[in-house]
C-alpha cells in the first residue's frame, strides 16, 4: 500500500532539461514544485574524472542501465519486436540533469517552415506532394509566436553564435559572440563560399565568454577540451540544467527534488484530472503517492509516450486508421547522408574541440531550395563538427582499408587528425505506420511493458539523404580533401548502429484534438491539469538538433501552467479542426 | 613505462612462453596447476630470475596489474597473440603485446562489461533481424571463452599447433576466417566474436591506462591524442600542434 504524501502544487516527473526549467519558472512563481528523477543527484565537481573514453563514451557511464528497462524495435509490423540489449543507435540518459547533462550543445532554432510545413508544402507543391502515407502536421503554433520562447531559453543558457543568413526573424541577437573559428572550420567557409552558399558558425551552449544570465547564475567559458558529448562539463561551460535552472529553483525554497525515485503511474479520477504520481523509493522499495494540482511529465521521448500508455490517459493510437494519438508520428534524424574527406599532407587538431563547435549552412534545409523538380520534401543542415575526436571511436580510414592488422594500424594513425568529416542532418517526416506502443512480451524490473518502437526508413529518407551526401561531397573536394568517401546508399534502419539521440514524436502538438495530443502550452487535450513536455511533442522532426526547441517549449508550458492556475482551469487553446492525411 | 621497462616485460615474456612451448604444457590447453607457479620465474638460461628485492630494473619495472582476472594462461595467449595481429608492432610503434593490451581485455573481462550487468538479458531469445543488433543469451566472458577455444581448436586442426605457435601470415589467416564468419562455434557466430576482439583490442590500444592497457601512454603518443587535458584554448586556433599526452592520475594526483 502505498504511503500518501500531503499535496503539493506541481509534480514534475523527470529532472533533465524540461522539468528543471519548469521547476525554476513555477517556483519563482511561487508554486511549491517536486521534481521527481530516476536517476541520482550529481554535481559539477563529480565530473573531475570526466576525461575517460572508456567509461563514459564506450561503457555509457552517464546513461539508463538497460538490465532494467529498454525499448523494443522493429523495422516494421511484420517483424517480431526484440529488445534493444546493448546500446546502438541512440542513448537514454538517466540522473539529474538527464540527457542535458551529456549532450554536445549543439543548439538551434527551428526553420519558420518546420512549424507549418504541411500548409506551406501544400501551399507551394499541392497537395501530390506529400506522399499519402507521410503524416506531417502543423504544429499548432508559428515560428513568430514561439520565437519570445527561443530567445528566454537562449538568455538562460548563455547561447553563443552568429546570425543564421536564412534563418527566421532574431528578436535579439545571441547572448554570447560565437564560438572560435578553427583552421579547418575556415576551409569549409572558404569553400562554401565559393559554392556560394552560405555558411555561419553553428550556435552553441558551450559559452563562448564567461557569462551571466538574467537568472543571476554566472558561468565561465568552454576551454575546447573535447570531451562533452557522453560527458558532464567540469567546468560549467556547457549549459545544462545543473548549472543553470535548478539552482534557481533550490534558492526560492519551492522546490524539493527526490531522486532514485521511479514514477510508475500517473494517477487520475473519473473527472478528466490526473490527481497525482505513484512512485517506488528506488533505494528502499517503498512506494508512495504524490497528489499535485498539477502534473508535468519531463521525461524523455520513450517514457513521455509509455507513461501515457501505462497510466491509461489520452487515446491510443491506431496505425490501422491513423486514429488516437497517444504513440503517434515517431520521428528520427537522417544523419547518414554525409561525407569524409581524407587528407594527405594535412593534419587538424581534431582531438581538441567542443560539442557545439562547428559550421553549417542552411542552403539544402527546409524549403530553402526549391523542391519542385525532386522527389522529397525538407532536407538538412549541412555542418563541419569539431566535436574532439577520441581515439577508441574515431580511426578513420579510407574505403577498401581492411578493418584490422598492419595496414589498418598504419592508416588509422595516418588518418586521424587528417579527416575532416561533412554530413547531413537530415529532417525526419512522420509516417502512419511509425509509432510507439507497449511491447506484448517484454518487461522491464516493475513487471511493466517496454515500450515499442516501429520505425525504418522510406524513399523520402534515402532520396533526401543521398541528396544531402552530395552537396557535402561538393564541399569536400573545394576544400582539398585527397580521397572523399559518400555515403551511396542509406540501409534500413539499423537499432546497433550510432545515429543520434534525436527520437522525437508520440505525444504530438497540433490545433486538433483529434489529431493531436497536446496543444501548443504542451497541456493534454484529454487532461487538462497534465502538461507533456519535450522532443514528444514534434508532430515530425526538423533537419535540426531538438534541444532549443524543447527549450523554447518548456518555457511556454511554464507560462501556460501559471496562466492555467490562474484561470482556475480549462484549456488554454481552443481547439480547432484540421483536415489531413490519415 | 621507459623502452628499458618494455624490454624486461619482454624478455620475461618471451622465456615465459618458451618455456610452456618447450614442456609442451601450453599447446594442449592442460596447464598443471601447482608445479608452474614457481618455474615461471625461470629465464631464458633456467636460471632463476632475480627477486625484486634484489635488483633494481624489476623494481621499477614491477607492475602489479600484470596477472589475471579472468582469463586461464592459455587464454591469455591465444588473446595476447591475437590482438598482436590485430594491432601489430611496426614503425608506428608497439603492438598489442607491448601496450599490455591482454591484461586489459582479460581485466574488462572480469567485470561488469563481461558480465553484461548494464544490458538487457532477459528472454525470450529470438535470432532477430541484422538491424536488431545482438540478440544472443550469452555475455561476454562466455563469448571469449567459446572463441579463443574455437581459434586454439581451428589452429590445432588446420596446422596441428597451438595458436600462439603459429607464423604471424598463419594467425592472420586464423583470425580471417574467424572475422569472415566461416568458423562455426557453439553459440556465438565466429564474426561476432572478432568485433568483440577487434573492439576490445581498440579500447585496450586507447583508453586511459588506467584500465591496464595503453602502456606508457604509448597508444596515444602514436595517435597524437594529447589524453587527458585541461584546456587547449592556447591552440584550438592553431595549425596542427603535437602535444605530450597526460593521463587522468595526473588530475587524480594533485
Amino acid at each position: 500500500m502505498a504511503t500518501k504524501l500531503p499535496k503539493t502544487d506541481a509534480v514534475i516527473i523527470g529532472v533533465g532539461w524540461a522539468g528543471g526549467i519548469i521547476a525554476s519558472e513555477l517556483t519563482k512563481a511561487g508554486l511549491k514544485v517536486v521534481g521527481i528523477e530516476r536517476g541520482g543527484d550529481r554535481k559539477t565537481e563529480d565530473y573531475f574524472m570526466m576525461h575517460d573514453e572508456l567509461r563514459y563514451a564506450q561503457r555509457h557511464g552517464m546513461m539508463q542501465d538497460l538490465s532494467k528497462e529498454t525499448v523494443t524495435f522493429r523495422n516494421n509490423e511484420k517483424m517480431r519486436a526484440l529488445p534493444m540489449r546493448r546500446y546502438g543507435s541512440f542513448l537514454l540518459g538517466d540522473g539529474v540533469g538527464g540527457a542535458g547533462v551529456h549532450w554536445n550543445g549543439q543548439n538551434f532554432r527551428f526553420l519558420p517552415y518546420d512549424f507549418e510545413i504541411r500548409s506551406k508544402t501544400i501551399e507551394k507543391y499541392g497537395e501530390g506532394k506529400i506522399p499519402k502515407d507521410m503524416t506531417i502536421q502543423d504544429w499548432g503554433i508559428t515560428y513568430d509566436e514561439i520565437e519570445p520562447y527561443y530567445d528566454t531559453y537562449e538568455k538562460m543558457a548563455g547561447i553563443s553564435g552568429e546570425d543564421n543568413p536564412l534563418g527566421g526573424h532574431r528578436s535579439n541577437p545571441f547572448p554570447t559572440p560565437p564560438m572560435k573559428k578553427t583552421v579547418n572550420m575556415k576551409l569549409f567557409e572558404e569553400a562554401a563560399k565559393k559554392l556560394g552558399l552560405n555558411p555561419y558558425v553553428q550556435p552553441s551552449a558551450n559559452l563562448s565568454e564567461d557569462y551571466t544570465n538574467p537568472d543571476g547564475i554566472s558561468r565561465v567559458a568552454c576551454q575546447y577540451c573535447g570531451f562533452c558529448e557522453r560527458f558532464g562539463c567540469e567546468y560549467g561551460a556547457k549549459a545544462d540544467p545543473i548549472v543553470t535552472v535548478l539552482p534557481v529553483a533550490k534558492e526560492t525554497g519551492n522546490f524539493e527534488l527526490r531522486p532514485n525515485s521511479y514514477v510508475t503511474r500517473i494517477l487520475h479520477d473519473g473527472s478528466g484530472k490526473a490527481t497525482g504520481v505513484l512512485y517506488t523509493d528506488l533505494n528502499t522499495g517503498e512506494e508512495f503517492e504524490q497528489p499535485a494540482d498539477i502534473i508535468v511529465l519531463t521525461s524523455y521521448v520513450f517514457n513521455n509516450v509509455r507513461l501515457l500508455l501505462l497510466s491509461e490517459l489520452g487515446k491510443v493510437y491506431n496505425p490501422g486508421d491513423g486514429t488516437g494519438a497517444i504513440g503517434k508520428n515517431y520521428a528520427y534524424q537522417i544523419r547518414k547522408g554525409a561525407a569524409t574527406g581524407f587528407f594527405d599532407d594535412k593534419k587538424f587538431n581534431m582531438f581538441a574541440g567542443a560539442g557545439g563547435l562547428g559550421i553549417l549552412l542552411d542552403d539544402y534545409n527546409g524549403d530553402n531550395f526549391d523542391h519542385t523538380d525532386l522527389d522529397f520534401i525538407h532536407g538538412g543542415m549541412i555542418i563541419h563538427q569539431q566535436t574532439g575526436q577520441r581515439p577508441i571511436g574515431n580511426n578513420p580510414v579510407p574505403s577498401g582499408t581492411p578493418s584490422w592488422g598492419q595496414e589498418f594500424k598504419d592508416a588509422s594513425l595516418k588518418y586521424t587528425n587528417a579527416t575532416l568529416k561533412v554530413s547531413g542532418e537530415g529532417a525526419s517526416m512522420s509516417y502512419k505506420h511509425h509509432y510507439l506502443d507497449l511491447d506484448p512480451t517484454y518487461k522491464d524490473s516493475f513487471g511493466d511493458p517496454l515500450i515499442r518502437l516501429t520505425y525504418d526508413f522510406e524513399e523520402q529518407d534515402r532520396k533526401l539523404a543521398k541528396y544531402l551526401a552530395g552537396r557535402c561531397e561538393e564541399i569536400l573536394i573545394e576544400m582539398g580533401a585527397d580521397h572523399v568517401d559518400t555515403m551511396q546508399e542509406l540501409e534500413p534502419y539499423d537499432v546497433a548502429v550510432y545515429q543520434s539521440t534525436h527520437n522525437t514524436g508520440g505525444v504530438i502538438m497540433g490545433a486538433d484534438p483529434e489529431t493531436s495530443a497536446v496543444n501548443n502550452y504542451s497541456q493534454m487535450w484529454d487532461v487538462e491539469n497534465l502538461f507533456v513536455v519535450g522532443a514528444s511533442s514534434f508532430p515530425q522532426n526538423a533537419g535540426y538538433n531538438p534541444t532549443g526547441t524543447v527549450g523554447a517549449l518548456s518555457y511556454r508550458a511554464a507560462e501556460g501552467i501559471v496562466e492555467y492556475l490562474k484561470n482556475s482551469g480549462g484549456q488554454l487553446v481552443n481547439a480547432k479542426k484540421e483536415t489531413q492525411n490519415v | 613505462m621507459s623502452n628499458h621497462d618494455e624490454k624486461q616485460l619482454d624478455a620475461n615474456g618471451s622465456s615465459r612462453r618458451k618455456f610452456l612451448r618447450n614442456t609442451g604444457i601450453a599447446a594442449g590447453g592442460v596447464v598443471v596447476g601447482g608445479t608452474l607457479g614457481g618455474l615461471l620465474g625461470m629465464n631464458d638460461k633456467n636460471e632463476p630470475a632475480e627477486s625484486a628485492s634484489t635488483s633494481k630494473a624489476v623494481t621499477h619495472t614491477e607492475n602489479h596489474n600484470q596477472a589475471l582476472m579472468f582469463f586461464t594462461p592459455e587464454q591469455f595467449h591465444i588473446t595476447d597473440a591475437a590482438t598482436e595481429r590485430i594491432f601489430p608492432k611496426d614503425n608506428n610503434g608497439p603492438g598489442a603485446k607491448e601496450l599490455l593490451i591482454g591484461y586489459y581485455i582479460d581485466h574488462q573481462l572480469a567485470g561488469g562489461w563481461g558480465t553484461g550487468t548494464t544490458e538487457y538479458t532477459s528472454g525470450p531469445f529470438f535470432p532477430g533481424e541484422p538491424t536488431q543488433g545482438y540478440q544472443g543469451r550469452l555475455n561476454r566472458q562466455q563469448i571469449f571463452k567459446i572463441g579463443l577455444k574455437g581459434i586454439q581448436d581451428y589452429s590445432q586442426k588446420t596446422y596441428q599447433k597451438s595458436f600462439p605457435e603459429l607464423t604471424a601470415e598463419e594467425q592472420d589467416a586464423v583470425l580471417t576466417e574467424f572475422a569472415d564468419g566461416n568458423v562455426s562455434l557453439s553459440g556465438p557466430t565466429s564474426s561476432h566474436f572478432f568485433s568483440e576482439l577487434r573492439a576490445a583490442t581498440l579500447e585496450g590500444a586507447y583508453s586511459d591506462p588506467l584500465y591496464g592497457g595503453n602502456a606508457g601512454m604509448a597508444g596515444w603518443e602514436m595517435k597524437n591524442f594529447p589524453g587527458h587535458q585541461m584546456s587547449y584554448l592556447d591552440i584550438i586556433e592553431e595549425e596542427f600542434t603535437e602535444i605530450k599526452p597526460l593521463a587522468l592520475n595526473s588530475q587524480h594526483n594533485h
